[in-house]
C-alpha cells in the first residue's frame, strides 16, 4: 500500500500503477484540496484542474501538487511519496513575521504546539545529538 | 546552558523551547535529555519540521519570538562559534586563551538574551527582520521533500535508496548542515563528526560553519 507523507499527515493509499492517481477523497486527505466543479479548492480558494490531471475519476495528486508550485519526491518503487511545501508558501509564511506554528511531542509523547505558549517571550532552539 | 535562561528569575513570562532535530528518532535525543532534566520543554522533530519552516540550516540555531507569536530575531546561531575548527586534533581540546574566547562569545549571547527578556533590547524592528529572513528557494524546498523521504527509506530499513535521496538533497541544499550530518553514519560517539564532516568544514576555508549572530 503506496504511502504518502504530507502536511495533513501520514497516509496510505490504494496502489494507482505509474504516478500517484488518487480518488477525489484520497487526494483531499493527502492535500487539503477538495474536488469541486470550479476545481480544486481549499477553504475560499479554487484553483482549475487541467484536463492533464485527470484519469477518469482519478486524479494525478502528484501533477496537482506540482502545479501549485510544491515539491514531490517519491522512491523508485513508488511506494513513498512526498508532497512538499513550495518556496513561495513558505516564504510568504515567513515574510509576516508571525511565527509559523508547529506541534511536536517531548519525549513522552505530549504534544506541544509553538502557539500554545503565547503570551510569553520563546527562545525557540534546535539542537541534535549528532 | 538553556537551564541558565530558563531559571532565571524575569519579571515577563519566559519560555525556552528546545527542539531535538533527530532523523533517528527520540531515543536518540533521550539520554541528552535525561542527562540534562530540562525544565523547558524538550521537543523531538524527526522530520527537521522546524528547520524547514523557519529556514535554519544548523544546530543550534534559534529564533526569538514575542509574546504576541511575532519573530523578532530571525534564524541565527545560538550561541555556538567555530573555535572547534581550532582543536587539537589530538586531544581534541581548545588552548585556554581559545576556549577563553568561546566562553565569552556564549556568555555574550546568553547575556543578549537575557536584556531582551528584560528590556526588549535586541529585538529587530520589522523591516531588519524581514529582511535577516532566509529566504526558501525551489531547490531547498525540493531538498527538504527528498530529506523527508530518505529518513522515512532509512526507518523502513531501506538504507542504500536513503543514502541516494540523501545525497541528493545535500547537493542541492548544500548550505544545509542539518540535511548533511543527519544523513551520515554515525560514530560510536554518536556523533556524525567523521572524515567527511571535517571534509566539508574544512572546505568552507575562510567561510563560518557558526555564522555570528549580529547583535
Amino acid at each position: 500500500m503506496p504511502t504518502v507523507l504530507s502536511d495533513t499527515g501520514t497516509h496510505a493509499v490504494p496502489p494507482s500503477g505509474a504516478g500517484l492517481l488518487l480518488s477525489p477523497q484520497d487526494t483531499e486527505r493527502a492535500t487539503g484540496w477538495t474536488l469541486k466543479p470550479e476545481g480544486m479548492c481549499q477553504a475560499e480558494l479554487c484553483v482549475p484542474l487541467p484536463a492533464t490531471m485527470r484519469q477518469g475519476e482519478r486524479i494525478d495528486a502528484a501533477a496537482f501538487w506540482r502545479h501549485l508550485g510544491n515539491p514531490v519526491a517519491h522512491d523508485r518503487a513508488g511506494e513513498t511519496w512526498v508532497l512538499g511545501t513550495g518556496p513561495e508558501q513558505r516564504n510568504q509564511a515567513l515574510a509576516g513575521l508571525q511565527a509559523p506554528d508547529f506541534a511536536l511531542p517531548d519525549l513522552n509523547g505530549k504534544i506541544h504546539r509553538l502557539s500554545d505558549y503565547r503570551g510569553q517571550k520563546v527562545f525557540l532552539t534546535t539542537w541534535a545529538s549528532w | 546552558m538553556w537551564e541558565d535562561l530558563q531559571t532565571c528569575v524575569f519579571d515577563a513570562p519566559f519560555v525556552v523551547i528546545a527542539v531535538a532535530e533527530e532523523g533517528r528518532g527520540a531515543e536518540q535525543a533521550r539520554p541528552w535529555i535525561e542527562k540534562a532534566r530540562p525544565s523547558y520543554p524538550c521537543l523531538i522533530d524527526e522530520n527537521h519540521v522546524v528547520s524547514a519552516l523557519y529556514g535554519m540550516v544548523n544546530v543550534p540555531q534559534c529564533v526569538w519570538i514575542d509574546e504576541r507569536g511575532t519573530i523578532v530575531r530571525p534564524p541565527e546561531t545560538a550561541g555556538s562559534t567555530d573555535h572547534f575548527r581550532k582543536m587539537d586534533p589530538a586531544t581534541r581540546t581548545l588552548a585556554p586563551a581559545l576556549l577563553a574566547e568561546r566562553n565569552a562569545a556564549r556568555k555574550a549571547y546568553l547575556d543578549a538574551v537575557r536584556t531582551w527578556i528584560r528590556t526588549g533590547k535586541h529585538a529587530l524592528p520589522g523591516d531588519e527582520a524581514r529582511a535577516r529572513l532566509p529566504v526558501i528557494t525551489p531547490d531547498m524546498a525540493m531538498a527538504d521533500a527528498l530529506f523527508r523521504l530518505a529518513l522515512h527509506l532509512r526507518r523502513q530499513g531501506q538504507e542504500a535508496e536513503a543514502a541516494e535521496h540523501f545525497a541528493e538533497a545535500s547537493r542541492l541544499h548544500p548550505e544545509s548542515w542539518c540535511i548533511f550530518r543527519d544523513a551520515q553514519a554515525l560514530e560510536p560517539s554518536g556523533l556524525a563528526g567523521g572524515p567527511a564532516f571535517w571534509e566539508r568544514v574544512n572546505a568552507l576555508g575562510n567561510k563560518p560553519y557558526y555564522v555570528p549572530p549580529r547583535l
